[in-house]
């Protein structure tokens, strides 16, 4: 009888440790094997141009495109071209969010506005939003008024569909909840609207980050000075590939990056979700 | 306190739902709710919290004050993004006293420990005994419980009605519940009503107060009022087919 209720024990505590371990494991592992792969394909890169299997003019070594990344840092240039390409995004964003949950809100909630406003929005997304570049420009000139709000419409749309979709599924049982408590509209917006439609605006800013990224190419296409989207141009001009996959590279890890940061307060924020991805 | 005639909610074409209901609940007095699933019992409860407009016929269930009657619905109906703590004082007005208040029927109902827990973390009884808090701390008037107690086990269950009970005592607080649970019924209620049919009408009427509370679980009287309901359950069921 002893001899059971210790191997019971026994097998308990192993299974705590076989618990932790793969805990640990997993988030080295989750990590790094992101990283296999890409660093297969740049090796594999490399080794082919020093073979000169790529010609060196239309496709250069990383270790030159990475050569060209340091000396535009050591110079400085790199920074402000960085810097100004973050701000565009940034303040396109936030003007794009910010109007986005204004209107999505309204329009999610009260069943006027959406009649009024909705089907206005639906045909304006349907405009490719590059098709407004002509017409920003002849408004604002080729400076960062029409830059910026070229951002901002294509951040908008996915914030607003999503903001509009959460709000408008909002579980109607949780509703009752609070009328059972004569929540006035105001506390039933704050207290279960908002926290319940959270998943979903989330969702949406992330697309809409993406989006800002995507239109922030554009936007210094279509004529800057500056930024990370302007040295695709020169590189273009100048017949320096080294430049152009530097600053596609760049725009790769600036994108990663500020989409993590997303990612971060999305998984901070959405813990009490009872999801796959939150199984522990 | 409540009190309903002709009341009738009908769906489908008048196929679901609940029709021809008069009653007049008293003040302080527990009416129970007997009824095969799908006789409208819910429905009746929506209508009485007043969350339920298109009801035709006369309903009166503000009290004195003018409030509405609280509830506890059927299913936990928790909000995923908050703790046990928080949910349980979800109706609750923010002042001093509210954090022991709440840590009061935290005890009460068996959660102790688990305050800082979200709704994903509990079990299906544990998630009903929040709701159950829930519903009990804003102390209303006239209580509505759509079957508080089924998803607890038979020990749980018991401790829970005597909590009912015990707030009742100090509180005098009208109720209305609705439960599958005859044992519970006749442990608890003044009166109880049968419903039958689809749509539901009421089909009888037992009048337990002469039995003083508390009851005596399993006592003979309440055996033979159990016999009697299970013939009324019975003929019901005999006349539908
Ligand atoms: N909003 C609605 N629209 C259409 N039909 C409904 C609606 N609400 C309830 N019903 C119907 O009314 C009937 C009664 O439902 P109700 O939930 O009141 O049953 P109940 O007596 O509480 O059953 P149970 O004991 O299983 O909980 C069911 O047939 C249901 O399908
Ligand atoms: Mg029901």
């Amino acid at each position: 009888m002893a001899s059971k209720t210790e191997l019971w024990q026994s097998r308990a505590s192993e299974k705590k440790k076989e618990l932790l371990r793969p805990l640990l494991k997993e988030r080295l592992q989750g990590s790094w094997l992101g990283l296999i792969i890409p660093m297969i394909l740049l090796i594999s890169w490399e080794i082919a141009s020093v073979r000169g299997v790529f010609e060196a003019h239309l496709l250069p070594a990383p270790t030159v495109v990475l050569a060209k990344i340091s000396e535009m840092a050591a110079d400085g240039s790199l920074w402000s071209h960085i810097w100004i390409t973050l701000y565009r995004v940034f303040i396109g964003f936030v003007i794009g969010t910010a109007s986005a949950v204004v209107i999505g809100s309204f329009v999610g909630y009260w069943k006027l506005a959406e009649n009024l406003l909705d089907s206005l929005v639906q045909a304006f997304r349907s405009i490719p939003s590059l098709a407004w570049v002509p017409l920003f420009i002849l408004w604002m000139g080729i400076g960062e008024p029409s830059k910026i709000v070229l951002i901002a419409v294509g951040v908008f749309f996915p914030v607003y569909l999503n903001i509009v979709a959460g709000i408008q599924g909002v579980d109607r049982k949780l509703i009752e909840v609070g009328k059972i408590y004569q929540f006035s509209s105001l506390q039933i917006v704050r207290r279960i609207i908002l926290p319940s439609a959270l998943p979903s605006f989330i969702t949406g800013i992330r697309s809409g980050l993406g989006v800002g990224w995507m239109f922030v190419v554009a936007a210094e296409l279509m004529g800057a000075s500056e930024g990370l989207g302007y040295l695709l141009v020169e590189g273009q001009n100048t017949y320096a590939p080294d430049v152009v996959i530097a600053s596609i590279l760049l725009f790769a890890l600036l994108g990663k990056g500020s989409d993590s940061v997303l990612k971060l307060v999305e998984t901070k924020a959405l813990h009490y979700q009872d999801t796959l991805a939150n199984q522990g | 306190m409540l009190a309903v005639q002709q009341l009738k909610r009908v769906f489908k074409g008048g196929s679901a739902g609940f029709r021809n209901l008069h009653f007049t609940v008293q003040e302080s007095e527990i009416i129970g709710i007997l009824g095969t699933s799908g006789c409208g019992k819910s429905t009746l409860l929506r209508v009485l919290a007043g969350l339920d407009q298109n009801f035709t016929g006369k309903l009166k269930n503000k009290d004195k004050d003018g409030k509405q009657p609280g509830m506890m619905f059927q299913e936990p109906r928790l909000m995923p993004w908050l703790t046990v703590k928080e949910n349980i004082g979800f109706g609750v007005k923010d002042g001093a006293g509210k954090e022991v208040e709440i840590q009061q029927f935290i005890d009460l109902v068996g959660l102790t420990g688990f305050e800082n827990h979200y709704p994903k973390d509990l079990s299906g009884g544990m998630a009903q005994r929040t709701a159950i808090a829930r519903a009990l701390i804003t102390d209303p008037s006239v209580l509505l419980l759509d079957e508080p107690f089924s998803a607890l086990d038979a020990f749980t269950k018991m401790q829970l009605q005597d909590l009912l009970l015990s707030l009742w005592e100090k509180r005098k607080t009208t109720m209305v519940l609705v439960t599958h649970d005859i044992d519970e019924a006749l442990y608890l209620c003044d009166r109880i009503f049968v419903l039958k049919g689809q749509p539901g009408e009421q089909y009888a009427e037992l009048i337990l107060d002469d039995i003083k509370k508390p009851r005596q679980r399993g006592s003979h009287e309440l055996a033979e009022r159990k016999s009697n309901i299970l013939n009324l359950l019975d003929l019901s069921r005999q006349e539908a087919n």
